[in-house]
C-alpha cells in the first residue's frame, strides 16, 4: 500500500506547485478540487490493517467535501459575484513557484529532525504535509482576493488533513474533528458568497472587501 | 451537572430563535444567563463529578475562567436587554435601513432573534472550552467560539464590520488549524513504538507522562501557543483584535475581551500543563515570557498613537494578555499574580467596553478628538469612564494595582530585573497614553451639538457600575473563596494536574 500513499503525496506536492503558479481563479479552484479528490482517497490506503468502515466513511465525506462541494461553492461564488478571473497576486506566479521550491527543500530538511516515535506508513508524510501547510500560508498572504485566501486556507487545512490521516497510527484520532474542520471551511466559503451577494444586491458599499488583505 | 452547564445555553439559544416576541426572547437571554451563573457557582461550591468519560471536568483553572466568562456574560446580557431595546427604538424612528453616522450610507441590523441565539451559543462554546479536558474536544470548542462570535461582530451590517468579521474568521481559523496540527503532534507524542495510542485526556496524558515523546510535546506546545495565541491576541498574531473589538457592538466587544481571550489563554495553559508533565515547563515558560513581552511592547506603542477609543481599549487588551503570558512565564508567584490579573482585567475591561458603547451612542463617533466633556453630557457614564481609567491602568486602590505589583515582584524575586523593567516600562507607557486620552475625553465643554439624553438609562449604567464596584472591591479585599480558586488554578500551572 505504500506505493499508493506515496503516489498520492506526490500528487499533493504537484498540485501545491500548480496552485502557486496559477493566475486564473477558475483553474486554481479546479486544481484544488483535484487535490481534494487525491486526499479524499488517502484514508483508503493509509491504514495497513485493511479497510475499516470508518476509513470508508471518512474517504466518502472528505472526497465529497474537498473534491466536490467546496470547489462547486467557490466556482458558484465566482460566477454570481462576478469576481475578476485573474487573481492580481501580490507575489508574481513565477516568484511564487521558486519560493515553493525553496519551501519544499526546507521541509525535506526539517522533517528528519522530528522522527516519528513509531513506524509510519511512509517517510514522505511529514515533509509533504508541512510543505502543503506552508504553501497554504503563503497563498494566504500572497494573494489578495477574499476567495483566494479561502483557497489558501483550504490548502493549509489539506496539509493538516494529510498528516492526520497518513501520519498517525489508525484509531488514534477521531473522524469528527477533521469533518468539523471541513465544516468550518464550508461556513467560510458561504460567508464569502453571502458577502459578495450582498454587494451585488444592496446599496452597501463593500468594494474594499474584494481587496481585503489578511 | 456539567452536561447541564454545557447544554443550557444551547437550549436557550434554540428557544430564543423560536420565540416570536422580543420580550420573551430577552427574558430567555436574561434567565439563561442568570441560571448559568448560578449553576457555575453551585458547581464550584460542591465538587461536580467529571462527565463523558473524563472529557468534561471542572478543575481550578477551568473553574476560574468559567466563573469569569459566565459572570461577565450575565452582566453583559443585562446590558444587552437595554441595548437591543434602544436599537429597536432607533429602527422605528429611522427605518430598518439606518444612516451610518460614521461614513454615511445605510446599514441594517442582523435580526434580533439570530443575534440573541448566537450570543447564547457563544456562551455555550465558551463554557465547553472551560470544561474540556480532552485536547480534541478543546480544539472543536475553541473553533466553535470563533464560529459563534463572528456573526456577533457583524451585527451592524456595514462594510467595516464585514471586513472586521472577515479578518477575525480568517486569522483565527488559520490560527486554529495550526493548533490542530499541534493537537495532532500531541497525539504522535502519546503513541508508542507499537502504534498504541494515548487518549488526549489530561488525566491519561498525566498517567503516561514518562512515555510521552518529549520533542513532539515541545513541537506541539509551540504550535498550540501560536495557534491559540493568535486567538488570544498575543502579538504578532493580534491583528484581528483591534478591528473586531472596535466594529462589534460594545457588549460583544466586552465579551470578546473579557471572556473569549481568557478561553483561548486556557488552551495555551493546557499545553503548558502537558509540558509540565514531561518536565519541559521551563521551555514553555520562556516562550510565553517572550511572546508576553513582545505583546506588551507592541500594545504600548499602539496605545500611544491611537485615535479611536474602542481600538484603544482593544490594544489595552493585547497589553493585558501579554501581562498574563508574562505572569505565567515567570512561574511560582507569577502564576498566581497572572490568575488574579485575569480576574481584574475581565472586570475592568468589561466595564470600559460597556461604557464605550454609551459614549458612542451619545457622541456618534469613535474618534477620541471629537469627544469632549463626557462628564457634562453623560455624568454617570463619564464618571465611571474615569474610574475605569484608574481601574485598567492599575491605580490603587483598584484590584489591578495588586496583581501588577505582584507580577513585578515575582519577576524581581526570580532574579529577572530585565523582565520587571520591561513590564514597568510598558505599564508606564500605557498609563501615560490612556490617561491623557481619557482625561481629555471627560473634561471640558462638549464640541458642537451632542444629542445628549435627558437621563441616562438604568440598563446602560447599572451593569458597568456593578463592574466598577467589583473592581474596587477586588482592590480592597479578595474574597476567601475566590482566593482559594486562584490558588488552585495557580497550583495547576506549577505542578502536575
Amino acid at each position: 500500500m505504500h506505493g499508493f500513499v506515496d503516489a498520492i503525496l506526490v500528487v499533493l506536492v504537484l498540485t501545491d506547485l500548480l496552485l502557486l503558479g496559477s493566475f486564473r481563479l477558475g483553474a486554481s479552484v479546479r486544481t484544488s478540487a483535484l487535490q481534494g479528490v487525491a486526499l479524499g482517497v488517502l484514508p483508503l490506503f493509509a491504514h495497513h490493517h485493511g479497510l475499516g468502515a470508518d476509513a470508508v466513511l471518512l474517504a466518502l465525506v472528505a472526497t465529497g467535501a474537498k473534491g466536490v462541494l467546496f470547489p462547486w461553492l467557490m466556482l458558484r461564488a465566482v460566477r454570481i459575484a462576478q469576481i475578476p478571473r485573474a487573481m492580481k497576486p501580490i507575489v508574481g506566479t513565477a516568484a511564487s513557484v521558486v519560493i515553493g521550491m525553496v519551501l519544499l527543500v526546507l521541509c525535506r530538511e526539517l522533517a528528519p529532525r522530528l522522527p516519528l516515535p513509531y513506524s509510519s506508513g511512509s517517510t514522505l508524510v511529514l515533509p509533504v504535509a508541512l510543505f502543503t501547510i506552508f504553501c497554504g500560508l503563503f497563498l494566504l498572504v500572497a494573494r489578495r482576493l477574499a476567495l483566494t485566501q479561502v483557497l489558501g486556507y483550504l490548502v493549509m487545512e489539506n496539509g493538516v488533513f494529510a498528516f492526520g490521516v497518513a501520519g498517525l497510527p489508525p484509531g488514534s484520532f477521531t473522524i469528527e474533528l477533521l469533518v468539523l474542520l471541513d465544516l468550518l471551511v464550508a461556513v467560510f466559503v458561504m460567508g464569502v458568497t453571502v458577502s459578495h451577494i450582498s454587494r451585488t444586491f444592496n446599496s452597501i458599499d463593500t468594494r474594499q472587501l474584494t481587496e481585503l488583505k489578511g | 451537572m456539567l452536561w447541564l452547564l454545557l447544554l443550557l445555553p444551547f437550549a436557550a439559544g434554540v428557544l430564543a430563535l423560536l420565540l416570536p416576541g422580543h420580550a420573551g426572547r430577552r427574558t430567555v437571554l436574561l434567565g439563561a444567563a442568570a441560571t448559568h451563573f448560578a449553576l457555575v457557582l453551585v458547581a464550584l461550591a460542591g465538587a461536580a463529578p467529571p462527565a463523558w468519560g473524563g472529557r468534561l471536568a471542572l478543575d481550578g483553572l477551568g473553574g476560574l475562567f468559567l466563573l469569569l466568562s459566565s459572570g461577565l456574560f450575565a452582566v453583559a446580557s443585562a446590558y444587552a436587554v437595554g441595548y437591543l431595546r434602544r436599537e429597536r427604538v432607533l429602527e422605528r424612528l429611522q427605518g430598518t435601513a439606518r444612516p451610518d453616522f460614521l461614513e454615511g450610507g445605510l446599514f441594517a441590523n442582523v435580526p434580533e432573534a439570530v443575534f440573541t441565539a448566537t450570543l447564547l451559543c457563544f456562551l455555550g462554546t465558551m463554557t465547553g472550552v472551560c470544561l474540556a479536558h480532552d485536547f480534541q474536544l478543546l480544539w472543536v470548542l475553541v473553533e466553535g467560539t470563533t464560529l459563534a462570535s463572528a456573526p456577533l461582530i457583524y451585527f451592524h451590517r456595514h462594510h467595516r464590520s464585514l471586513e472586521a468579521s472577515w479578518k477575525y474568521l480568517l486569522l483565527c481559523s488559520v490560527g486554529i488549524s495550526i493548533a490542530l496540527l499541534g493537537t495532532l503532534f500531541l497525539a504522535v507524542a502519546g503513541t508508542d513504538a507499537q502504534g498504541g495510542s494515548t487518549p488526549l485526556l489530561m488525566t491519561a496524558l498525566a498517567a503516561k507522562a514518562d512515555t510521552l515523546a518529549v520533542p513532539w510535546v515541545k513541537a506541539a506546545f509551540v504550535l498550540i501557543l501560536v495557534g491559540y495565541g493568535a486567538k488570544m491576541g498575543l502579538a504578532p498574531m493580534h491583528n484581528w483584535l483591534p478591528d473586531a473589538h472596535s466594529e462589534a457592538p460594545s457588549l460583544v466587544s466586552a465579551l470578546l475581551s473579557g471572556a473569549l481571550l481568557n478561553c483561548a489563554f486556557l488552551g495555551v495553559l493546557r499545553g503548558l500543563q502537558v509540558c509540565g508533565m514531561v518536565g519541559e515547563a521551563a521551555f514553555a515558560r520562556e516562550l510565553l515570557l517572550g511572546f508576553g513581552l513582545v505583546s506588551l511592547a507592541i500594545a504600548a506603542l499602539f496605545v500611544l498613537r491611537q485615535a479611536d477609543f474602542k481600538r484603544l481599549l482593544a490594544y489595552s487588551s493585547v497589553e493585558h494578555m501579554g501581562l498574563l503570558a508574562v505572569g505565567v512565564g515567570l512561574a511560582g508567584a507569577g502564576g498566581e499574580a497572572a490568575m488574579l490579573h485575569a480576574v481584574n482585567h475581565t472586570v475592568a475591561k468589561g466595564m470600559l467596553f460597556l461604557l464605550a458603547g454609551n459614549l458612542l451612542a451619545a457622541f456618534h463617533t469613535k474618534e477620541i478628538h471629537q469627544v469632549r466633556g463626557a462628564l457634562r453630557v453623560l455624568p454617570v457614564s463619564g464618571g465611571l469612564w474615569l474610574l475605569g481609567l484608574f481601574a485598567i491602568t492599575g491605580t490603587p486602590p483598584f484590584g489591578m494595582f495588586h496583581s501588577e505589583l505582584a507580577l513585578v515582584r515575582a519577576a524581581l524575586e526570580q532574579g529577572r530585573p530585565v523582565v520587571a523593567a520591561g513590564v514597568l516600562l510598558g505599564l508606564g507607557a500605557v498609563f501615560a497614553g490612556m490617561s491623557a486620552v481619557f482625561l481629555r475625553m471627560c473634561l471640558g465643554a462638549p464640541r458642537g451639538a451632542v444629542a445628549a439624553p435627558a437621563r441616562e438609562e438604568f440598563s446602560a449604567i447599572l451593569p458597568p457600575a456593578l463592574l466598577a464596584t467589583l473592581a474596587l472591591w477586588l482592590g480592597l479585599q479578595v474574597p476567601g473563596e475566590l482566593a482559594a480558586l486562584l490558588r488552585a488554578a495557580a497550583a495547576q500551572l506549577g505542578a502536575l494536574p
